[in-house]
């Protein structure tokens, strides 16, 4: 706790914005059940620790780009969840004035390039950003998220190969939840740990428990640490656990009860950073829950916003194709 | 006016954007010390620097991707693909993202990319090497698609597709790289979604892209001969598709004829074809139209094998004179 990467006092603000991305994940779980919200979403419940740790030690003039599995990604960079929720419900107001929905919502002021609805579509785009930042000379660095099944794509081995060589101020943060749909990641990798492919590309690769912030944040520090005096690339994976299926339609049969109540019940990372919290006396449990209610009353609040706003007009059917 | 051929009119325009723009810059496979597979880029890195003129590994899915992200976020990017083939390998990064990041983002991306990439056949480097698969990239909303035929075009365009705000796919022709033409010194500019009539005549209006508008130009000339007066119509950039121009010359000539070098069935030579009998021209239409594209084959590597898979001047010529036989 003395080497904190972030000031003691903005702490408490990361527990809110875990449980902003949980009660979000939730509130669309249970809207789509409702079939109020359309499409497909594909839930980061049980993963929120990567995304608010990752994104914690940023400066605002750097950038991430995402997954199928972002919205714990766009707030966690500071997306407006109304305007996510806006989005989600396929409403003008939303990020992607409702043509994007889920998989696709972006906000370059924020420095969000995006998340993807292509399985490691997003990795050479990051490349890209950080090319930018190289070239003018910028000195931002670019968060890259995947998943476990996006290290298998041929995109994430040429981009590491691209990044490594150029020395490129990117992060590339697998996040391993186990499962690329049902594939495990048992029988779809022989590495153990997926960190070990950086050694391939002569790139540090570090393996870290993706449900604790502060390891979390520890990492993501070093790295930017690294890519910010030219040193280029880190490969970190975070091993975490989406609680939901694939996607909505996801039957989970490719894995057991058991093993769901362990990382319930035993590896919440929200319950492991606010006892965290507590135990630090950075916050007493009612100042905890407090913060909790209010990150559930954001999440109502934007479900309101959702609901009001209007529609995007048909005559918007054809707008924006082209700039 | 100096001539100089299609391939310094490409690195002319390169070489003045670059000097104009300190966002733009090119990166690709050998395009350093090597110049590129067929020269474009030769001499640019010594003249503009490692940075701007960037030798790549062989990873055309990350190239289109790091182009796609680096217009993102303000660069220029031009990515120089060694054979337009190998766009198949870069499809999910130009298709999937390029080419919807503005409309799926709600409007505030721009992706201000150029694809710039050696076409079709004549080398002898058979099928996996001279393929011309520009339908396939003008299908997708979002992709401009440029085909420029004269060295003078291809300066323009380039210029143009540079400054544009959105990604562009640029395909040069390998048979037109040592054509001559006159090219002026200074940058200018040709916008995109303008054709142009390259020849004016009366009888037909043959619609050639690429490679076929010398071919279709070398045919008007034989049926000039004959009394046959050929308008040929080059639209220089199939999206955006100028189709004022076109339509405007059938309903002079009352006969279309669409050239172009890829597979016939499938081919932006379909799209052309429908966009006039669904035009007002339709009515001025003296025969059917006439599509002459590749053969359904892919493209073999014997010399005689080769041109006979793809149309030739005699080809046009002979298409032609049954067109108006059949009214006549």
């Amino acid at each position: 706790m003395d080497t904190l990467p972030i000031k003691r006092e903005l702490l408490p603000e990361l527990l809110h914005q875990m449980w902003l991305i949980r009660y979000f994940d939730e509130k669309v779980d249970e809207f789509f059940a409702k079939g109020a919200i359309h499409g497909t979403t594909h839930l980061c419940v049980g993963q929120e620790a990567t995304a608010a740790g990752a994104c914690a030690v940023l400066q605002p003039k750097d950038k991430i780009t995402s997954t199928h599995r972002g919205h714990g990604h766009c707030i966690a960079k500071g997306a407006d969840v109304k305007r996510m929720m806006a989005e989600l419900f396929g409403r003008e107001t939303g990020y992607c004035k409702g043509k994007g929905g889920s998989m696709h919502i972006a906000d370059l002021d924020l420095g969000n390039l995006g998340a993807n609805g292509i399985v490691g579509g997003g990795i050479p785009i990051a490349v890209g950003s950080a090319l930018t930042s190289k070239l003018k000379n910028l000195g931002y660095v670019t968060i890259c998220f995947f998943g476990d099944g996006a290290a298998n794509e041929g995109s994430f081995h040429e981009s590491i190969n691209l990044a490594a060589i150029w020395d490129l101020p990117v992060i590339f943060i697998c996040e391993n939840n186990q499962y690329g749909m049902s594939g495990s990641t048992k029988e779809m990798f022989r590495v153990k740990n997926i960190s070990e492919r950086g050694l391939g590309y002569g790139i540090p690769g570090v393996t870290i428990d993706g449900n604790d912030l502060f390891a979390v944040m520890k990492a993501v520090s070093e790295a930017t640490e690294r890519a910010r005096v030219g040193d280029g690339p880190t490969l970190i994976e975070a091993k975490t656990y989406r609680w939901k299926g694939h996607s909505k339609s996801d039957a989970k049969k490719y894995r057991t009860r058991e093993e769901e109540q362990e990382w319930r019940n035993r590896r919440d990372p929200i319950k492991r950073y606010t006892e965290q919290l507590i135990q630090e006396g950075i916050l007493d449990e009612d100042r905890a829950e407090a913060v909790r209610k209010q990150a559930k009353e954001e999440i109502e609040e934007a479900v309101r916003f959702a609901e009001e706003s209007p529609f995007p007009p048909l005559k918007s059917l054809e707008e924006d194709v082209f700039a | 006016m100096r001539e100089i051929t299609y391939l310094e009119a490409v690195r002319e325009a390169l070489t003045q954007a670059m000097e104009a723009d300190a966002d733009v810059f090119l990166f690709g496979e050998d395009i350093g010390i090597y110049g590129g597979a067929f020269g474009v880029t030769r001499g640019m890195q010594e003249q503009l620097g490692k940075e701007r003129v960037r030798d790549t590994p062989i990873s055309e899915s990350a190239l289109a991707g790091a182009a796609a992200g680096s217009a993102l976020t303000g660069m220029r990017p031009v990515l120089e693909l060694q054979f337009s083939d190998f766009i198949t390998i870069a499809l999910d990064q130009l298709v999937n993202q390029a080419a919807k990041m503005r409309y799926m983002f709600g409007g505030k991306a721009k992706v201000p990319m150029v694809v710039r990439t050696p076409s079709g056949s004549g080398t002898g480097a058979a099928a996996q090497h001279s393929q011309s698969l520009e339908a396939w990239v003008a299908h997708v909303p979002g992709l401009k698609v440029v085909q420029p035929s004269t060295p003078y075009d291809a300066k323009g365009l380039l210029k143009a597709a540079i400054e544009d705000d959105n990604p562009v796919i640029f395909y040069e022709h390998k048979l037109l790289y040592k054509t001559k033409g006159e090219v002026p010194e200074e940058p200018y500019s040709i916008p995109l979604g303008k054709a142009e009539v390259k020849r004016k005549g009366t009888d037909v209006t043959v619609i050639a892209t690429g490679i076929m508008v010398p071919k279709a130009l070398q045919a008007a000339e034989i049926l000039a001969k004959k009394e046959i007066e050929v308008e040929v119509v080059d639209p220089r950039t199939l999206v955006p598709l100028d189709e004022e121009t076109m339509i405007q010359s059938v309903k002079k000539t009352g006969r279309a004829c669409v050239v172009y070098e890829a597979v016939k069935r499938g081919g932006y030579g379909a799209e052309i074809a429908s966009m006039i009998a669904e035009s007002e021209a339709f009515d001025y239409l003296d025969a059917p139209i006439v599509r002459l594209g590749g053969k359904e084959v892919p493209i073999p590597y014997n010399p005689q094998l080769e041109k006979a898979a793809v149309p030739q001047e005699e080809d046009i010529v002979q298409a032609i004179e049954q067109m108006v036989a059949k009214v006549i």
